[in-house]
C-alpha cells in the first residue's frame, strides 16, 4: 500500500512537466561546472561566480523583458540598439553635467527605452505590424538616431563621473550592483508575472489570442504593454552597459538581441508562445553566462569556442523538446485511463 | 532642292567645328574640379571619421572637391555598391579602406578600365585591385615596438599575454607574427608568452578575456592588446581590480578612451598611428595618382603637403604601398592634448 503511494508520488513527481524541466537544465548546469572545474580550478572559486554574475546581470535582465514578448508570440530585435541610444544618451548628459545624481541617468536610460518600446508595442498591437518586422526596422531608426545624437564621436571613461561608473562598480551590502539590480528585477517580475492579473493575462494571449479576446482580456494593451516593458528594460540595460564598460559607443552591443533571444530560448520559454517560467529563464540566463565565463577559461582554441556555444546550447534545446513531448505523451496516456 | 543640301553641308562644316571647342571646354573645367573620393568601411565609426576627415582636408587644400561616403554596415557588397556610383560619376580616383581584400576586384577593375584611379588606404585591397596602398604604419615596426614596450614594463623579465581583435583579423595576425619574431632575440630570454586571446573586438568578449588572462596566470605581468576595443577593455579590468602597478596593458588604443588608464597607472603607455594623418596622405596620394606624377610602381616619390616626401615601396603582398610612418606614442606627458582629438 505504502509502496504504491510512494510510485504514484514519484511518477507524480516525474510526470509534472515543469518541475522536470527546470531539474533537467539545472542537472546541465552542474555537469558542465563540473567538467570547467576539471578543465580549470579557479573556476568555481567565490571570486569568479562574482566575475560571472556581474557579467551575466544584463543579460538576464534583457532575459526578463524577451520573456514577455516572446510569451505573447512576439519577438523583439529593436533591444540591442535601445542600448546603445539610451547608453549614449546618458552617457552624454553624464559628460556635459557631471554632478547628475546616477539614480537620474538610470531614470533617464529607462525612459528612453520606454519610448522606443511604446513605439513598437503601438505599432504591434495598433497597427498590426508583424513584430519582428515593428522592431527590425525600429533597430535601424534607433542605431541611427544613435549616430545622429552622438555625431559619430564617442564617450570615454575619462567623460563620465565617477559617481556613473560607481553605478556599475560600486556594491550594495558587500554585493555588486548590477547583481543587487537583477535579482530585486527577478524577484518582481517573479511576482508579477505569477500573481498579478495582468502578468497571467500576457500567458493567456500567447497561448491562445482568440480565446483570450473573447473572454475579455485586453489583448491590445497586454501586448502594447510587454513592448513598453521589453523597451524600459532595454533602456535601463544600455545605462548599465555604458557604466559597466565605461565606455559609449556607436556600436554598442550589435547583436547583442540575438545572446538574449538564445539565453532565453534556453530557459525554457517557447517562441510559439504561452509557456515558460520565470526559474527556467533563471537557469537559462546563468547557462549563457557560465558559457561566456567558462570558455575563455578552458583553453580551447579561439576557433571552437564558437563551435561549443553554439553546440551546447543546441544540446540544451533538444534536450528541452525530448523533455516536453514526452510528458506530452505521458500527458495523453493518463487522460486514456 | 539644292540650296538645302549646301545649306546642310555648311550647317555640318559649322557644327563640326564647333563640337571640339565645346568639348575641350567641358574637359578643361573637368579638371578643375578634380573629385576625389574616399569610401570607408562604414558609418559611424569614429576613426573611420577621423580618416575622413583628413582626406577632406588634403583634397580641399589643393583646391579639389572630396566626395566622402560609407555605408551601413561594414560589407563588401555595400562598398561595391558606392564603388559602382563613384564610376558612374566619372570621379576621378577612388580610395578605399577594403572591407574584402579580394572581393571588391571586378568592379576596383572597372573603375580602372574607367580611367579612374583606384587605391587602398588602411586596410588593403589585392595587389590586382589597387594602383598602391596607404597603410597606417610599418607592420613589422608595430609588431616590434609593442614587444619592446612589454619589456620595459616587466623589466625585462615575466609573464605576458596578448589580447587580440578576432582570430581572423589580418592586421591583428601580422602584428602578431611580428611580436613572435620580435621575441626570438636572446635579449627576451626571459620573456614568456603565455597565451593569445581573442576579444572579438566585443566589449563584453574582451572583458571576460581578461578576466580570464588574470585569473588562469595569476603571475601575468603585461598585456598587450594590438586593437583598440582590446586595450580599453584590458585597462578597465585592470582599474576595477585595483590592479594597477602589478599588471600593465600596453597595446594601440584611442587616446580619448585609454586617457583614463593611462592616468591611473594601468597603461604607462600606448600606441596609435594618427588616422588623420592616415586621410591627408591618401588625399595627396590621389592628387599625385591623378596628375599621373605617380603611377603607384615602387621607387616613385611624390610631396604630401604638411607630412613631407614620401617613397612607395614593395609590399609583403606583391603590391606597392606607402607607409605613414612609426606608431605614435601616448604617455601621460600628451595624452591630455590627445584625448579631446579622437
Amino acid at each position: 500500500m505504502q509502496n504504491k503511494q510512494m510510485q504514484s508520488k514519484l511518477k507524480s513527481l516525474f510526470s509534472s512537466t515543469e518541475n522536470f524541466r527546470e531539474l533537467g537544465l539545472f542537472f546541465f548546469i552542474v555537469l558542465i561546472s563540473l567538467i570547467i572545474q576539471m578543465r580549470n580550478q579557479t573556476f568555481l572559486t567565490l571570486s569568479n561566480i562574482n566575475t560571472l554574475l556581474i557579467n551575466g546581470s544584463i543579460l538576464s535582465i534583457l532575459a526578463v523583458g524577451m520573456m514577455m514578448v516572446l510569451l505573447t508570440r512576439g519577438i523583439d530585435l529593436s533591444i540591442g540598439s535601445t542600448i546603445a541610444f539610451s547608453g549614449m544618451v546618458s552617457a552624454l548628459t553624464v559628460s556635459a553635467y557631471p554632478s547628475i545624481h546616477p539614480l537620474v541617468s538610470l531614470l533617464e536610460g529607462t525612459l528612453i527605452g520606454l519610448g522606443i518600446g511604446l513605439i513598437i508595442g503601438i505599432l504591434v498591437s495598433r497597427f498590426n505590424v508583424l513584430p519582428i518586422i515593428a522592431s527590425l526596422g525600429m533597430m535601424n531608426v534607433v542605431r541611427g538616431m544613435t549616430f545622429v545624437v552622438s555625431g559619430g564621436r564617442w564617450v570615454s571613461a575619462y567623460q563620465m563621473s565617477d559617481g556613473f561608473k560607481k553605478i556599475a562598480t560600486g556594491t550594495f551590502l558587500g554585493v555588486n550592483n548590477l547583481i543587487v539590480i537583477a535579482v530585486v528585477i527577478y524577484i518582481a517580475f517573479y511576482y508579477f508575472i505569477n500573481h498579478t492579473r495582468t502578468g497571467r493575462q500576457i500567458y493567456a494571449v500567447g497561448s491562445n489570442p482568440d480565446a483570450a479576446e473573447i473572454s475579455g482580456i485586453p489583448k491590445k494593451r497586454i501586448i502594447c504593454l510587454v513592448y513598453v516593458l521589453m523597451g524600459a528594460l532595454a533602456g535601463l540595460a544600455g545605462v548599465l552597459w555604458v557604466a559597466r564598460y565605461a565606455s559609449a559607443q556607436g556600436d554598442t552591443a550589435v547583436g547583442y538581441e540575438l545572446n538574449v533571444i538564445a539565453a532565453t530560448v534556453l530557459g525554457g520559454i517557447s517562441l510559439s508562445g504561452g509557456s515558460g517560467k520565470v526559474s527556467g529563464l533563471a537557469l537559462g540566463a546563468i547557462l549563457f553566462a557560465i558559457l561566456n565565463n567558462a570558455l575563455p577559461l578552458i583553453n580551447v582554441s579561439p576557433f571552437w569556442q564558437q563551435a561549443i556555444q553554439g553546440l551546447v546550447i543546441l544540446t540544451a534545446v533538444v534536450v528541452n523538446v525530448i523533455v516536453k513531448r514526452r510528458n506530452e505523451y505521458t500527458a495523453l496516456v493518463r487522460r486514456n485511463i | 532642292m539644292k540650296r538645302s543640301v549646301i545649306g546642310t553641308i555648311i550647317l555640318l562644316i559649322i557644327v563640326s567645328f564647333v563640337i571640339p571647342f565645346t568639348l575641350t571646354a567641358q574637359a578643361a573645367q573637368e579638371a578643375a574640379g578634380e573629385r576625389h573620393a574616399f569610401v570607408f568601411k562604414n558609418t559611424g565609426n569614429p576613426y573611420g571619421e577621423k580618416q575622413m576627415e583628413g582626406f577632406e582636408n588634403g583634397i580641399e587644400e589643393q583646391g579639389f572637391e572630396a566626395i566622402l561616403r560609407a555605408p551601413d554596415l561594414p560589407t563588401a557588397e555595400a562598398q561595391i555598391k558606392i564603388i559602382e556610383q563613384l564610376i558612374a560619376q566619372n570621379v576621378d580616383s577612388i580610395c578605399v579602406t577594403a572591407n574584402d581584400y579580394d572581393a571588391l576586384e571586378p568592379v576596383a577593375k572597372n573603375a580602372m578600365q574607367a580611367g579612374i584611379k583606384m587605391f587602398s588606404a588602411d586596410s588593403a585591397l589585392n595587389p590586382a585591385s589597387r594602383m598602391t596602398h596607404v597603410n597606417q604604419a610599418d607592420s613589422e615596426m608595430i609588431g616590434r615596438t609593442l614587444i619592446q614596450a612589454a619589456y620595459d614594463m616587466v623589466d625585462g623579465a615575466g609573464q605576458i599575454a596578448i589580447l587580440s581583435a578576432t582570430s581572423q583579423a589580418s592586421n591583428q595576425n601580422l602584428w602578431i607574427e611580428w611580436m613572435k619574431e620580435e621575441l626570438k632575440d636572446p635579449k627576451y630570454d626571459d620573456i614568456e608568452l603565455v597565451r593569445i586571446a581573442y576579444g572579438d573586438d566585443l566589449r563584453d568578449k574582451s572583458v571576460a578575456e581578461t578576466e580570464a588572462l588574470l585569473r588562469t596566470f595569476p603571475d601575468l605581468e603585461c598585456i598587450i592588446a594590438p586593437t583598440t576595443v582590446g586595450i580599453a577593455a584590458a585597462g578597465l579590468v585592470i582599474s576595477d581590480k585595483d590592479l594597477q602597478g602589478e599588471v600593465f596593458v600596453t597595446g594601440l588604443g584611442l587616446p580619448s578612451e585609454m586617457a583614463e588608464y593611462i592616468h591611473n597607472g594601468a597603461c604607462p603607455y600606448m600606441f596609435l598611428w594618427n588616422p588623420i594623418d592616415v586621410g591627408y596622405l591618401a588625399a595627396y596620394t590621389a592628387t599625385a595618382l591623378s596628375s599621373e606624377e605617380i603611377t603607384g610602381a615602387a621607387g616613385e616619390t611624390f610631396s604630401a603637403g604638411r607630412l613631407g616626401e614620401y617613397e612607395i615601396v614593395d609590399a609583403g603582398d606583391e603590391g606597392t604601398e606607402i607607409l605613414l610612418g612609426p606608431p605614435f606614442k601616448f604617455d601621460i606627458d600628451n595624452i591630455d592634448e590627445w584625448k579631446t582629438v579622437y
